[in-house]
């Protein structure tokens, strides 16, 4: 198949400068982007898939001797490019803070407990039709600077290949119902309701699995379309 | 469902997951692209990464993507790749406390392009704390000849080429290419609308 990736579809993404995102304001390119056509270094990009993910680093619950606390959740969906077609053997990597809210980053101060039991990292690849499947813990809000009392909605950071380098996509999955989204400026950046709902998953009972685990359900679309004729 | 999936900052934190340096987990893939097989000149890539008050930025993710020596793409839309070599030209690095990162690579060939080839080059798109969405560049080398009728280096304004040509120096015997990313400023670096 041959992939193109339409310039229009970029209208869902966030500007670069968002000012109520405060440290947007000093790293937001100012001159003008140059236009440039698809040529073969856009057209391809990294493939990476199951041959680099090992055993266990999609369940984040089992990276240690004993289990991480906090609510056991299922995190799984689709990888579809705008054809609603899904995306086979592409990576898939998370991060993610505790169950408290804490990052296992050296830089992150927030005073509640790191977990001995979660690292927050994971990894997967999607199979024939794009699925994907992780077991986690649901992390915690936390506080950061960007406002008097700003404090980030849980979410789960998301990174993604497709089709080609761009196809690349960087993201972060929300949970619906979440109060804190409606004063997130990260959140907010995005400036389509409709855009900004894409980033929420869906609490999924169907897949819930009883007394062990509550389950969200997240597809992600990623630039390119399908170009090869229809064979009739 | 229709439309794509918004981008989101990758945050301050990605190093837990992405790029080398902990202890709790192994990273998908480094900054060395450099395989046993990778035939070409062995270069090294290093720059720093600067916001609009000229500051280092700390939390920045750089992501490369290139051909090999021969200027063939390690992807299925490139016909001519060969599937047996390890070479992937693919290498994600993040910058230290000064701003700074670096790549162990080897020098690209000449690519096909749209109207004959494009002078050899290297993908770069950057990632950080405040910026919502990642941002392509490229690399050219200043020594190379073919930059003056690359096709997309065509396209940016004269007076703002330099900012994608990476300085050769020869440090030790080793070629280092030198570039910065300044994601403001009098010499912003371009930025392509792909």
């Amino acid at each position: 198949m041959t992939f193109v990736f339409p310039r229009e579809s970029l209208r869902a993404f966030p500007p670069s400068l968002h000012p109520d995102y405060k440290s947007t304001v000093k790293r937001a390119p100012k001159r003008p982007l140059v236009v440039t056509p698809h040529t073969l270094s856009e057209l391809t990009g990294p493939v990476y898939g199951h041959d680099n993910i090992r055993r266990g680093d999609e369940d984040l619950t089992k990276q240690h001797t004993g289990e991480p606390l906090g609510e056991r959740i299922v995190v799984h969906g689709r990888v579809l490019d705008e054809d609603g077609r899904g995306v086979p053997d592409t990576l898939v990597e998370i991060w993610q803070a505790n169950a408290c809210g804490r990052y296992i980053h050296k830089r992150d101060q927030h005073s509640a407990p790191l977990d001995p039991n979660f690292t927050g990292a994971g990894r997967t690849a999607t199979d024939a039709e794009g699925r994907y499947k992780f077991v986690t813990v649901k992390p915690g809000a936390y506080p950061w600077g960007n406002h008097p009392n700003a404090w980030r909605p849980a979410h789960i950071h998301f990174s993604l290949f497709g089709h080609s380098f761009l196809s690349r996509l960087v993201t972060q999955m929300y949970f619906p119902g979440d109060p804190l989204m409606a004063y997130d400026p990260i959140f907010n950046s995005v400036g389509d309701e409709k855009a900004r709902a894409r980033m929420v998953s869906r609490f999924d009972l169907a897949t819930t699995e009883p007394d062990w685990a509550l389950a969200y359900e997240f597809d992600i679309v990623l630039r390119g379309r399908n170009q090869t004729p229809a064979q009739s | 469902m229709s439309g794509i999936t918004p981008s989101q900052t990758v945050g301050p934190y990605f190093a837990i997951a992405l790029t080398p340096g902990g202890d709790e987990w192994t990273p998908t893939v480094g900054n060395n692209l450099v395989t046993p097989d990778a035939s070409g000149e062995r270069v090294r890539i290093e720059g720093r990464v600067l916001d609009g008050d000229g500051g280092p930025v700390n939390d920045a993710m750089i992501e490369i993507w290139q051909a090999d020596a021969a200027g063939r793409y390690a992807h299925p839309a490139d016909k001519r790749a060969n599937p047996n070599a390890a070479f992937r030209g693919f290498g994600r690095a993040g910058t230290d406390t000064g701003g700074s990162y670096s790549f162990e690579t080897v020098k690209p060939g000449a690519v096909a392009g749209p109207n004959g080839p494009q002078a050899p080059h290297v993908v770069f798109a950057v990632f950080a704390r405040g910026m919502l969405r990642q941002c392509y560049t490229r690399l050219y080398f200043s020594d190379e000849k073919a930059n003056s009728a690359d096709p997309i280096l065509g396209l940016v304004p004269q007076e703002r080429r330099a900012t994608l040509i990476a300085q050769r120096q020869n440090a030790g015997g080793h070629a280092v290419y030198r570039f910065d990313i300044r994601l403001q400023g009098e010499s912003e670096t371009v930025f392509f609308d792909v």
